[in-house]
């Protein structure tokens, strides 16, 4: 019923332009017609948080964004965290201390948790676990991604 | 993704008089989106009989936190962390900020709005009992103007408003406590975080020479709308601080509740998890 | 390497996105999947009516009268039909009946609603009772999947005489894996030189379990079928015999349209129709002397195993073998009876059975101390099992065990004695908080039941690639546990080489070997063993051709490898699992060694309640196990950190919720698992006694940290609330309230 709409959108600091349904989930645009994959569904109701990302510099629920709302925004996905080759500090703390193990968590963790560090570069214990409250994860009990974080917090020391 | 995409339409409004027009002219058809925190998960389900959306959420008319008068005003757009980040906020209403922070978890506060949560009608919904508490009232505005509504008078029955179709809640007007007074908040939902309230309650009071002068409570997911627990309060209301009548209180509130066994939690449970959070309330009340 | 804390091998293919899940294969031409399903529990399908408003003609359509071999599921029992056919007994809620294909899976979606069944209603019988009490016979003559007795001596000849005779009825629910990654695949069904290649892409823990499916429902041999293992987000258990199920769906489609087909379940599809934990009732008699010394334990054992059979004859015999718990009785006598009932079957899910037994068990002898007047850690002391002790198969314990040593360090660590005696005053004060210390004391049997790796006889491999690194082949999976990394330790330390010049095979049913499911805590312990073999051989073989001469260094090794490779084509070393010549075991009478060997622990929490709203903060804690030497520390504590949070869950929230048997909470804000914020750190503490079975000492850890914490928490409240009805798991709030409402507290 509705004509597609020109979605432009900065994802990941590069200009992308996409013909999509006004009404179309941005999860679904990102994985589906700009094949960023690393955004996951986890359960389409905005309760797992796999699907994070940032937008215009605030944690989302990516299936629960309809496209025509991120128009001229700024979109940055879990591709969008490393520098080239280079992981970042978040990312280097998340393999050392086993903060992913399935993976299926990690990317929206990794966004909502570079998001925490970008707003409080020195969370406490119960900072990070009310920052993180929105991204389940089944295999962790979450202790090692709090090592994670606080590692990278401190600028990779901590235990 | 269960919706069948091609059968919607979502228009971007441009301007809140866009908007109202276009409310106005197709009554009933147009069902008005902005934070998409609730409505996006029924449509995603495939559980949504609307089709036709209008987006709201480029109206800076509707955003915004403002003092006015003896009133804060919110724009219905104003997201919960708005909510949660406000000084203002913090100074006068703690109340709305806990409900705010404990509404799903970041990701849904960035993108849920005050109005949506209002509007969406959830007698679970956590900021409705924290504004019954502080006697809201609410501003809706259509072509035909501005009106004003008590929060306590709105939700008429379950997912039922004060609200014509071509009306949209402009702002949410909260008057500033004066003085001293006593703010509570509780939501139970069986995990700390990423919960749907199973019994919630926000009170305000004042407490004059040792006699409760003022009091409203705010109840969530025991009715089929966020209620006034008007019947407590009556119990409540003139009585000394150090001798409230608790057990009164605790029986007035069964007529101020009609909790329902759900998936979520038993109307057994319900009811009297309320109950002994109102005599948490009243001994906090009596200590403050 | 064997107890480095080894970075995991895909670690960063997870960090940056580009580890591909199953959803993220994309396919050019590929059609989307779904599947309608039976809306009732018990009935006659009559008739398949395709509503109006849809363009049918654009569709794949796969009913039960096009399958091209057979209809049953290859499983432990080839009872359950990939669809039910017209004329066909559909058994429960969720029974695929008609599958849909479409290149718009909007579409596709919109079409799903547009099936409607004509079913001719059945009587349903949906929980343990009804099914036992035969209200329906609605499965073989009696209602019964499976039933196993155990015996040693005969409690019968104690009741009478014993000083203490104390019974109990215990009950779990069921419980949902909750992987993050909801159950996904992708199928190709290929027509090349006349012949049909059938090739599933998926998330699923045992490809070889699908092989045998897929072969089965194509009536295929076994080169034209072909599984391959994507990244998996998660499985638990929940991934090891519904693949089985959606990747048959799958293929059909594919095999019908000639088109690759993607078959993903949405999160209420998932939760609705695949797997749980099973629902389990105990009823426990224990007899004690007037010392507390155990004389005898009688258990009947029931699951709740749904529809169909799956995985329930195996879930229930390790429900029956742990069913005594840590302890040594002169008589035992275990009766374990799973139930059919109209429910969409549960299966597979960490624990596998034993969970459910150990609750009943862990929970009972706290009730006994209290009941025999004991403290409860006494009274499991006097009765623990011991070197040379005997369990209830007539097991012997050969190795020196020290439970009592593992429950002293897990009371001290969580400063047991002193928090009892001062919860006892605090507690006494007029504050609706009240808080208790409890634990339990548990076994889980590593590696398959009774015969099964005998029956299995899993084989895997290593292969020195042209770069000189080596790789290694099995069909083992990795759902996040670990795998690839603690097979990389143990080859690469057989081997004497580094971490890096190894890594794992993808994998695919066409370049690895059948190693077995990756299940039952078997996958360090039976395979890593192979593994070591393997590698040791290919080590040996090197040398013997002269490729290698020992010592030798890393890049010695790798020209030896690169040479070895360009001179043979191909090098490859296979090592096949053998049975210890001291194990024996009799499928028949249930006499013998049940596992090769166990991993022990005591697991303690200090609970606080609050008696205003019934909720449960779990304050701390602590976990000390005895898992024979431990390969990769890091990982092992995540194993067990991660179980734990499992196991409070299904202590504490995890409630699925029915209708006619089907899930009706089937959301994930409705279905209840933990938060960052609803946890405390997890405390991991290693005991580590090397076991001859494993690589390099190693034994199970997977499933043991979901034993534990059920009955740890549950005790727990029994110190915080006093003598309440506390027998079931979860014990939601709601739950709570209602036992405490049980004794008028008032």
């Amino acid at each position: 019923m509705a004509d597609h709409i020109t979605l432009r959108m900065k994802v990941n600091g590069e200009d992308r332009s996409v013909e999509v349904h006004p009404f179309a989930r941005l999860l679904d645009v990102l994985r589906e017609d700009l094949r960023l994959t690393g955004t996951k569904e986890g359960c389409g109701e905005g309760e797992c948080g796999a699907c994070t990302v940032l937008v215009d510099g605030r944690v989302v629920n990516s299936c629960l964004v309809p496209a025509a709302q991120v128009q001229g925004s700024e979109i940055v996905t879990v591709e969008g965290l490393a520098k080239g080759d280079e992981l970042s500090p978040l990312q280097a703390a998340f393999v050392a201390h086993n903060g992913a193990q399935c993976g299926f968590c990690t990317p929206g963790m990794l966004v909502a948790a570079t998001d925490l560090l970008n707003r409080c570069p020195n969370p406490t214990e119960d900072a990070v676990r009310e920052g993180l409250a929105g991204n389940l994860c089944r295999c962790t009990g979450y202790s090692k991604i709090l090592d994670a974080v606080h590692t990278a917090a401190s600028g990779g020391e901590g235990k | 993704m269960r919706a069948y995409l091609p059968d919607c339409d979502l228009r971007v409004a441009a301007t809140l008089d866009d908007a109202l027009a276009l409310l106005a002219a197709e009554p009933g058809v147009w069902t008005p989106i902005a934070g998409g925190t609730d409505l996006m998960v029924v449509h995603n389900a495939g559980r949504l009989k609307a089709t036709r959306f209008l987006d709201l959420s480029r109206l800076a008319e509707l955003r915004g936190i403002a003092e006015e008068g003896d009133c804060l005003a919110f724009g219905a757009l104003t997201s919960f962390t708005e909510v949660r980040e406000h000084p203002a906020v913090h100074r006068h209403f703690p109340n709305l900020v806990k409900s705010a922070r404990v509404t799903g978890a970041l990701a849904i506060q960035n993108r849920g709005t005050l109005g949506g949560n209002i509007v969406n009608a959830s007698p679970a919904a956590d900021t409705p009992p924290s504004l019954l508490a502080y006697g809201a009232e609410l501003e809706l505005v259509s072509p035909r103007g501005r009106r004003r509504v008590a929060y306590d008078h709105f939700h008429l029955g379950y997912k039922q408003m004060d609200l014509a179709p071509d009306e949209l809640v402009a702002r949410i007007l909260v008057p500033k406590p004066q003085g001293h007074s006593f703010h509570y908040f509780r939501k139970v939902g069986t995990r700390q975080a990423q919960a749907i309230a199973k019994v919630c309650l926000a009170a305000h009071a004042r407490v004059q020479d040792g006699v409760l002068a003022e009091l409203r409570i705010g109840l969530g997911s025991v009715a089929p709308v966020p209620a006034r627990a008007r019947h407590a309060e009556a119990t409540l209301l003139g009585q000394p601080v150090a001798a409230l009548p608790v057990a009164a209180a605790r029986a007035a509130l069964l007529d101020d509740m009609s909790p329902i066994d759900d998936i979520r939690a038993s109307a057994h449970y319900r009811s009297v998890v309320t109950q002994n959070v109102l005599s948490h309330m009243l001994r906090e009340l009596a200590t403050a | 390497m064997i107890g480095a804390s080894s970075h995991r091998k895909e670690g960063r293919a997870k960090v940056t996105g580009a580890a591909l899940y199953t959803d993220d294969k994309f396919m050019p031409g590929a059609l989307h999947g779904v599947t309608i399903r039976s809306q009732v529990p018990r009935g006659i399908l009559k008739a398949i009516r395709f509503g109006e408003g849809i363009p049918w003609d654009e569709f794949t359509i796969v009913t039960a009268a096009d399958i091209p071999g057979k209809n049953l599921v290859a499983s432990v029992v080839h009872d359950q039909p990939f669809l039910v056919g017209i004329g066909e007994e559909i058994t429960h809620m969720e029974q695929p009946v008609v599958l849909l294909a479409h290149a718009d899976r909007h579409l596709a979606e919109k079409a799903r609603r547009a099936v409607s069944l004509e079913v001719e209603e059945l009587p349903a019988i949906l929980d343990i009772q009804s099914s036992l009490e035969l209200q329906q016979v609605i499965y073989g003559p009696n209602n019964l999947l499976k039933e196993i007795r155990i015996q040693k001596g005969d409690p019968a000849t104690v009741w009478a005489t014993a000083a203490h005779v104390i019974e109990g009825e215990y009950r779990t629910g069921a419980q949902e894996q909750m992987y993050l990654e909801t159950n996904a695949m992708v199928a190709q069904v290929e027509e090349k030189e006349g012949q049909t290649w059938v090739t599933v892409w998926g998330s699923l823990q045992c490809p070889y379990y699908v092989h045998n499916a897929l072969k089965q429902l194509f009536d295929l041999p076994g080169d034209r079928v072909r599984v391959v293992a994507m990244e998996m987000g998660g499985a638990f258990g929940g991934k090891e015999d519904y693949p089985s199920v959606n990747g048959g769906h799958a293929a059909l489609l594919a095999w019908k349209s000639g088109l690759p087909v993607k078959l993903i379940y949405d999160r209420e599809e998932d939760l609705a129709c695949t797997t749980k934990r099973h629902p389990s009732r105990t009823l426990l008699k224990t007899a004690f002397d007037a010392d507390g010394q155990l004389l005898a334990i009688e258990v009947d054992f029931a699951i709740d195993g749904g529809a169909y059979a799956t995985m329930s004859p195996v879930v229930l015999s390790r429900g029956a073998l742990h069913a005594a718990g840590v302890y040594c009785a002169p008589h035992v006598k275990v009766h374990a009876r799973a139930v059919a009932t109209n429910t969409p079957p549960p299966g597979a899910f960490r624990g596998f059975g034993a969970p459910q037994s150990l609750f009943a068990i862990e929970r009972h002898m706290d009730i006994c101390a209290r009941k025999l007047g004991l403290d409860p850690v006494e009274l499991r002391r006097k009765n623990f099992l011991r070197m040379g002790g005997t369990m209830a198969t007539g097991q012997v314990i050969r190795e020196d065990l020290d439970l009592g040593g593992i429950m002293d360090r897990a009371l001290a660590e969580i400063g047991y004695h002193d928090k009892r005696a001062a919860y006892a005053i605090t507690n006494q004060e007029d504050d609706p908080i009240k808080r208790g210390v409890g634990f339990s004391v548990f076994m889980h049997g590593c590696g398959f039941t009774g015969s099964g790796e005998s029956y299995l006889a899993s084989v895997a491999g290593v292969e020195g690639l042209a770069d000189g690194t080596v790789s290694i082949l099995a069909a083992s999976t990795e759902m996040g546990q670990g795998k690839n990394t603690v097979f990389s330790q143990i080859v690469a330390e057989a081997l004497k080489v580094p971490f890096d010049l190894v890594d794992v095979a993808q994998v695919d049913t066409d370049h690895v070997p059948n190693s077995g499911p990756t299940v039952a805590s078997r996958s360090t312990m039976m395979v890593g063993r192979i593994l070591e073999d393997a590698a040791i051989g290919f080590k040996q073989a090197l040398v013997q051709q002269g490729f290698l001469k020992e010592p030798y260094t890393a890049e010695e090794f790798r020209a030896g490898v690169q040479r070895a490779v360009e001179t043979l084509g191909s090098v490859k070393c296979y090592g096949q699992y053998h049975k210890p010549a001291n194990i024996t075991w009799n499928d028949a009478t249930y006499q013998g060694d049940a596992y090769p060997t166990y991993s022990w622990a005591c697991y303690a929490a200090d609970v606080a309640v609050d008696l205003d709203i019934f909720e449960v903060k779990v304050e701390d804690f602590v976990t000390v196990q005895e898992v024979g030497r431990v390969v990769n520390p890091r990982l092992a504590a995540g194993q067990i950190e991660g179980g734990v949070a499992q196991g409070i869950g299904w202590g504490l929230w995890e409630e699925v919720t029915t209708k006619q048997g089907r899930m009706i909470n089937n959301q994930m804000t409705n279905y209840i698992i933990p938060t960052s914020a609803d946890l405390p750190r997890i405390r991991v503490t290693f005991l580590e006694n090397a076991h001859p079975a494993g690589p390099g000492g190693a034994k199970g850890i997977g499933e043991l940290p979901m034993d534990g914490p059920g009955p740890a928490l549950v005790n727990a409240l029994e110190a915080a609330l006093g003598p309440l009805r506390l027998d079931e798991v979860p014990m939601t709030p709601e739950r709570l309230l209602a036992r405490w409402e049980e004794v008028s507290h008032g």
